[in-house]
């Protein structure tokens, strides 16, 4: 993990100064609220439905037993005992009081978090790959270059004004997991000539209003080159992005509307004419970073699989936990485990202060205190012994953290939705507790298999509804909550945006429409065939047709 | 119309309704209900010293339904506003027609 140094610690205290004084003069009139309004904002809080929503930063998504501590205590302490895990990979408080903000923000800062850069028109929390560092298929360690990236663009004084917000992703491995075509910029690593690694860089990718898939701007991008390069980019952007209008101001736009072609001849020009500026790290100073993330000595822990082999057999549960929320490690006596806050009825995301501690408290007996939040809203333990997989399960299961399941239908990506959000135009939440308790039985679910299905509440796409295999997306009919549904979305590895399949519902009929699609799928898979797969092969008509027919 | 005026409490950003005798409430039921425009504009020349005096943010009015005798809101977004419901622990189920 990256540590703080005395520079960082200083910096954060000064700024938590500058903003505690920002919300006393709020408070005592010398600040309207236009004035306050974008300082909170570069702070992350927002005012929404009910409460100021406190969203913090959780770098690449991050995080040490004693930070999840930290925001257990948070939560309990200054909220209602609860936060909410992002698709940013980061975490939201959505019942917070302006006057607490200052002494919760210093709680923060005692281990080394904040809620800089978490919105506003700048370049947000860098996203990455829940797996990094101890991925079997992982080329490099994405965290490295995703600190890299953190460390330049925070409070870059020529970026803090962009023309509209900006998000990286930094995936090193083979399989993306950090659904980098749906970012401003996606950085994936690759090896180059003469085992020398390097970058392949895309960009214009998003969801909201307009989704793209990312384009493709650099084969090969050398590591040395990274900064400036990227300051070249971003600078094109800064020149012609759209400042008229809200709805075009994103870099997809621009790329889409110059052509990527000319957005890149563009951006090598600059990068030739400033690359010998400076941006570009010494590589002192990369090795530096990089020794923060050098991997775990693991000592060999060979699991004892004779009694793996009894539990599994003795306990359908723990059998189905082990397919399904087990991943390899690159040591093959250590395994990545998942923890999904999905079970049926849960908010998607959620999770109590208790549970946090619980998870830290099992971070530090079996995964050197070390954690990952996923942008599906999970946690992952990265460094779990094989051998402790019997004794893992039933300490998350005495904390009712064995229920939800990574990768199938309950595992659903929802958006805050209309229960919080001052954006939403329907509510996420209830629907998503609605499908998930449709699908509760897990023995199902499972022989449904792989299927994301994700929910927005609005067409800014929080949720993700775009990269669902099923997307639901929220929309206000003349007054009420109606539910557009769309197929086919994919956000890693052969990304697509998902189709819009037809007329929308209303909420009632939301789970029913979805047993249908299912029902469709089951009745068309060959052997093993996933959802997705089956509906690239035999397109919309016949889940069309099954859904709209008695309409 | 009719109408009630809603806003966000500075300090914490609760949910309020302005009531009877200026001051800003939890509860719905307790607000003033604007019938007509010369007593919304009344309630929002209140409501604006509110604002001056930082007792609340984003003053807006919502439209109300006196059908029950009580102001109702009518939109979906107002009624989970006024229901003050958090959705994680929290058993009150809310009926959303």
């Amino acid at each position: 993990m990256y540590r703080y140094d005395e520079f960082d610690r200083t910096f954060l205290a000064d700024r938590n100064r500058e903003f505690r004084t920002q919300v006393a003069r709020r408070l005592a009139g010398e600040l309207t609220e236009d004035e306050f309004k974008p300082l909170r904002l570069m702070n992350g809080l927002y005012l929404q439905l009910h409460a100021y929503m406190l969203r913090i930063a959780i770098p690449y998504g991050a995080i040490t037993s004693r930070q999840l501590r930290q925001l257990g205590y948070i939560a309990r302490r200054w909220d209602k005992g609860f936060g909410h895990w992002t698709t940013r990979q980061n975490i939201q408080f959505n019942w917070i009081k302006l006057v607490d903000v200052p002494d919760i923000l210093e709680a923060l800062a005692e281990v080394d978090m904040h809620a800089i850069q978490t919105s506003g028109n700048c370049i947000r929390n860098v996203t990455s790959d829940p797996f990094a560092g101890a991925a079997a298929d992982e080329i490099e360690d994405p965290r490295i270059w995703a600190e890299v990236v953190r460390q330049w663009s925070t409070n870059h004084p020529e970026f803090t004004y962009l023309p509209r917000k900006f998000k990286f992703a930094v995936t090193g491995s083979l399989q993306d997991r950090a659904a980098i075509a749906f970012h401003d910029i996606g950085i994936r690593i690759v090896g180059g000539p003469h085992g020398t690694k390097g970058f392949r860089i895309f960009v214009g990718g998003g969801q909201g209003r307009s989704p793209y898939v990312a384009q493709e701007m650099k084969e090969f991008l050398p590591q040395q080159d990274l900064l400036a390069y990227l300051e070249a980019m971003l600078r094109i952007y800064n020149l012609h992005g759209r400042r008229d209008n809200l709805y075009k101001a994103r870099i997809k736009i621009l790329v889409n509307a110059l052509g990527v072609d000319e957005y890149r001849r563009q951006v090598e020009v600059e990068w030739q004419r400033t690359r010998t500026e400076g941006a570009d790290l010494p590589a002192d100073e990369v090795e530096r970073i990089r020794a923060h993330f050098r991997a775990p000595a693991l000592a060999d822990r060979p699991a004892d699989f004779a009694a793996l082999a009894a539990a599994r057999s003795n306990d359908p549960e723990f059998d189905r936990w082990l397919r399904r929320n087990i991943f390899p490690h690159r040591h093959p006596d250590y395994a990545i485990a998942a923890i999904a806050f999905k079970e049926p009825g849960r908010p998607p995301g959620d999770a109590t202060a208790e549970e946090m501690e619980r998870v830290a408290d099992a971070a530090d007996r079996y995964s050197r205190g070390d954690l990952r939040v996923t942008y599906t809203q999970n946690l992952v333990l990265p460094h779990v012994a094989r051998a402790d997989l019997i004794d893992l399960y039933h300490e998350l299961k005495e904390a009712g953290l064995t229920g939800g399941t990574p990768g199938l239908v309950t595992d659903v990506i929802a958006c805050p939705g209309l229960d919080y959000c001052n954006l939403a135009n329907a509510r996420s939440i209830p629907i998503a507790q609605a499908i998930t308790d449709r699908f509760a039985d897990p023995q199902r679910a499972e022989e449904i298999g792989d299927l994301r299905l994700n929910i927005s509440g609005c067409i800014n796409a929080c949720g993700h509804h775009h990269v669902g295999h099923i997307g639901i997306l929220g929309v206000d009919k003349k007054g009420t909550e109606h539910y557009q549904i769309t197929l086919g979305g994919e956000a890693g590895d052969d990304a697509s945006i998902g189709t819009i399949l037809g007329p929308s519902f209303p909420a009632e009929d939301v789970p029913s429409a979805i047993e249908n699609i299912v029902g469709t799928y089951l009745a068309s898979r060959t052997d093993g065939e996933a959802f997705l797969a089956t509906y690239r092969r035999i397109g919309a008509r016949p889940f069309k047709e099954a859904l709209y027919a008695k309409r | 119309m009719p109408n009630v005026l809603t806003a966000n409490r500075l300090e914490d950003g609760v949910v309020v309704y302005l009531g009877n005798s200026g001051e800003w409430v939890h509860d719905l039921i307790a607000a003033t209900v604007a019938e007509n425009e010369a007593s919304l504009a009344i309630l929002e020349k209140i409501a604006g010293k509110s604002v001056a005096g930082r007792h609340v943010v984003g003053v807006y009015a919502i439209d109300v339904d006196l059908s029950n005798g009580k102001p109702s809101p009518k939109s979906v977004r107002e009624k989970i506003r006024a229901a003050h419901r958090q959705t994680f622990k929290d058993l009150t189920e809310l009926e959303i027609s």
